[in-house]
């Protein structure tokens, strides 16, 4: 069960990885987040069960419903164009999104360990990359937040491999989570309408030498 | 004595938000450099004393936390300079003091952490409170700088905590234990070489966020530049070296394993692609903060050389750490004074310096000579050794190179100070010099005057302290 889970989200990044609008990345986000319930449902049963509460609240709360509807809230008040406006065409993105999966598969085949299940570091690693690639790829600064929460995602999922041994690393991970997404998106995306009135890196690139 | 001091400065930083006055602002303030101090040398006196199960106060962090007790003077007294009587907003002043004490409390709990994920968070808070500093002018260059910052911090320590993550993968059943830095130096022989290499490469990546090396490097520079310039002296001292503790820290288990000759190496193209890219923007750059930026690049790409070399390496590492952060945050805290004088950070408009501020324009002689680690400045003493490091290791391929780029970076910083101190300046009106308190200059003489001392003539205690820091390297 866990494997089709995790399977389930690599698949959506190669889903993200081809998408065209900014609404449709919201929601494959708040998809990924049911799907972390589920994996950390199962994975995480056998601990302390206020731990586990948390750690599942934390998923369904804010991976799933606060992180997105923030998300919506921000692209509608600052009447953010609903076009990703990639730099590459969506074809390549695929192309590049399924090397990364096929180079990580590879990397891991040559790792002989028994005690981790081998697919944890698969996804978490793919998640990882496919989040760098999308934030060099974007354009919007909305798009490379969204792609911050992908990577978060991923983290989410190489904490959970070690998460029965050691429940305080998730929980760590999940502080990282709640901490960073409140401050880029609660704080700092109000600014920067206030300041800047079309959210485009291409304005913020002064700072050069 | 280090859950009395965090909740302290907690209330108090709590109290400076609150608070819009400002008599009250410079009484707490006050206070909290008192309670800073008090933290300080109780930590002397109770060295190696372990505290709350997660805090070690051993003799590197001692060291460091009296270089960021020192530099949190000036730092925080001459904020007020800084921010004009005109501008004077008492609800961004009381937000930049909270932010500030935060910053330093955030950055001494990182020093004093005796666990790898507690340092993590501690470093985490720094990015926070650096970035409520960095939007202080709260126009769209601060702004840029302020989420670059934040947004290149956020990913670097995510991805210290994947590296967390495989070294706990790494540890295996010896479970949170070994999270320890003391408990992972014993074990480091026996972790699985595989995950410990990956765990290095990971949170040496995210650390360089806050140390100034390649790859990371690039959000310091802007946040240097944009930040109100008492900050940027705080950032690009005591805040690179907590990057640099994080690192020793785990370096000085690697040390201890089979994966040790492969780290150096790691270290070393890292340290030197950070000398090759200092060079070449000191080279180009126009902005003389943004020149001191990437200046403290340089010296940073110079202590992990050293760390690197090993020897007489590793003790050179944490004296050059120590002077620079010295040297470094009286340079940055004179350029806020030429700020003052000539409204501008382009070199194209600074020179005559010496006519307009006399005692300011010593300064930044001194420092000159300080920065660029020429005798009499203690910097030239750790490069020396730095260097010798190097020779002895049997590292000429790099010496050699370094050398060469090290003259250039003189060369640029020389011609750049002397423009501002002999050269006439171009367009700018005399009549409308701000005067400047010489209170402000006088605490960068003490700040140069210690590089100097603490090279030349080091006190017994300052070097035994050194040598024990350094102690699990060498065996």
């Amino acid at each position: 069960m866990i494997n089709v889970l995790l399977i389930t989200f690599v698949i959506s990044l190669l889903y993200i990885s081809i998408a065209n609008r900014l609404l449709t990345y919201v929601k494959i986000l708040a998809f990924q987040g049911i799907l972390l319930f589920g994996v950390a449902f199962i994975e995480l049963i056998e601990i302390n069960p206020i731990n586990l509460a948390f750690i599942l609240l934390e998923t369904i709360v804010v991976k799933t419903i606060a992180i997105p509807m923030f998300l919506t809230y921000v692209i509608k008040k600052n009447k953010i164009t609903r076009e990703a406006e990639p730099f590459l065409p969506n074809f390549v993105s695929l192309i590049i999104v399924t090397l990364i999966i096929i180079v990580t598969f590879l990397i891991s085949n040559s790792i002989a360990d028994t005690h981790l299940n081998k697919i944890y570091f698969v996804v978490a690693l793919v998640a990882l990359f496919s989040g760098l690639y999308i934030i060099i790829s974007r354009k919007k600064m909305i798009t490379h937040v969204i792609a911050y929460a992908i990577i978060e995602n991923g983290v989410f999922i190489l904490s959970l491999a070690v998460g029965n041994e050691m429940p305080m690393l998730v929980n760590l991970g999940i502080l990282l989570d709640i901490f960073v997404s409140v401050f880029l998106l609660g704080i700092f995306i109000n600014k920067v309408g206030d300041v800047v009135k079309d959210i485009d890196i291409t304005q913020l690139s002064n700072l050069k030498d | 004595m280090i859950g009395i001091y965090l909740t302290a400065a907690v209330i108090l930083s709590g109290l400076i938000f609150v608070n819009r006055k400002r008599q009250v602002n410079k009484l707490l303030v006050t206070l909290f450099i008192i309670v800073q101090w008090a933290f300080t040398i109780y930590e002397y006196y109770h060295k190696g004393i372990v505290e709350l199960s997660y805090f070690k106060p051993d003799a590197l962090a001692v060291l460091l936390l009296v270089t960021l007790s020192i530099i949190s003077i000036p730092a925080l007294f001459h904020s007020y300079e800084y921010i004009y009587p005109e501008k004077e907003n008492p609800k961004t002043r009381s937000i930049y003091y909270a932010a500030m004490t935060i910053l330093i409390t955030a950055i001494g709990a990182a020093y004093l952490s005796n666990h790898i994920a507690v340092t993590w968070i501690f470093i985490e808070i720094t990015t926070l409170s650096a970035s409520a500093l960095i939007f202080h002018r709260r126009n769209s260059g601060s702004l840029e700088a302020t989420w670059k910052y934040i947004f290149v911090c956020s990913i670097s320590l995510t991805f210290v905590f994947i590296g967390i993550l495989f070294l706990s993968i790494a540890l295996g059943h010896s479970g949170e234990q070994g999270l320890f830095f003391d408990a992972l130096i014993n074990q480091a022989a026996n972790l699985n070489t595989f995950w410990f290499k990956l765990a290095f490469v990971f949170i040496f990546v995210g650390f360089t966020a806050k140390l100034g090396l390649v790859p990371m490097y690039t959000a310091g520079i802007d946040a240097k530049d944009k930040a109100p310039t008492p900050a940027a002296a705080l950032f690009s001292s005591v805040l690179m070296n907590v990057g640099f503790v994080g690192i020793f820290r785990l370096y000085t288990a690697v040390a201890h394993s089979s994966i040790h000759s492969w780290a150096n190496h790691v270290i070393m193209i890292a340290a030197f692609l950070s000398l090759f890219i200092s060079t070449v923007y000191v080279l180009k750059v126009k902005n003389i903060k943004r020149m001191l930026a990437y200046s403290s690049i340089e010296h940073m790409g110079l202590v992990m050389l050293g760390l690197a070399a090993g020897g007489i390496g590793y003790y050179a590492a944490v004296l050059h750490v120590i002077l620079h952060a010295f040297a470094k945050s009286a340079l940055f805290l004179q350029i806020g004074q030429v700020y003052n004088i000539y409204k501008s950070k382009n070199l194209y408009n600074l020179g005559g310096y010496f006519k307009y501020n006399l005692p300011g324009a010593i300064i930044i002689l001194i420092a000159f000579i300080c920065v660029t680690a020429m005798p009499p400045s203690g910097l030239f003493i750790s490069e020396f050794y730095i260097f010798t490091a190097l020779f002895k290791g049997g590292y000429l391929f790099i010496l050699i190179p370094v050398l060469i780029l090290l003259t250039m970076i003189i060369w640029a910083i020389g011609k750049n100070f002397l423009k501002l101190l002999f050269t006439p300046p171009v367009n700018f009106d005399e009549s409308k010099i701000e005067k400047v308190s010489q209170l402000e200059t006088l605490s960068q003489f003490i700040l140069l005057g210690l590089v100097i001392y603490l090279g030349i003539n080091p006190p017994a205690e300052f070097v035994n302290l050194i040598n024990e820091a350094v102690k699990n390297l060498i065996f």
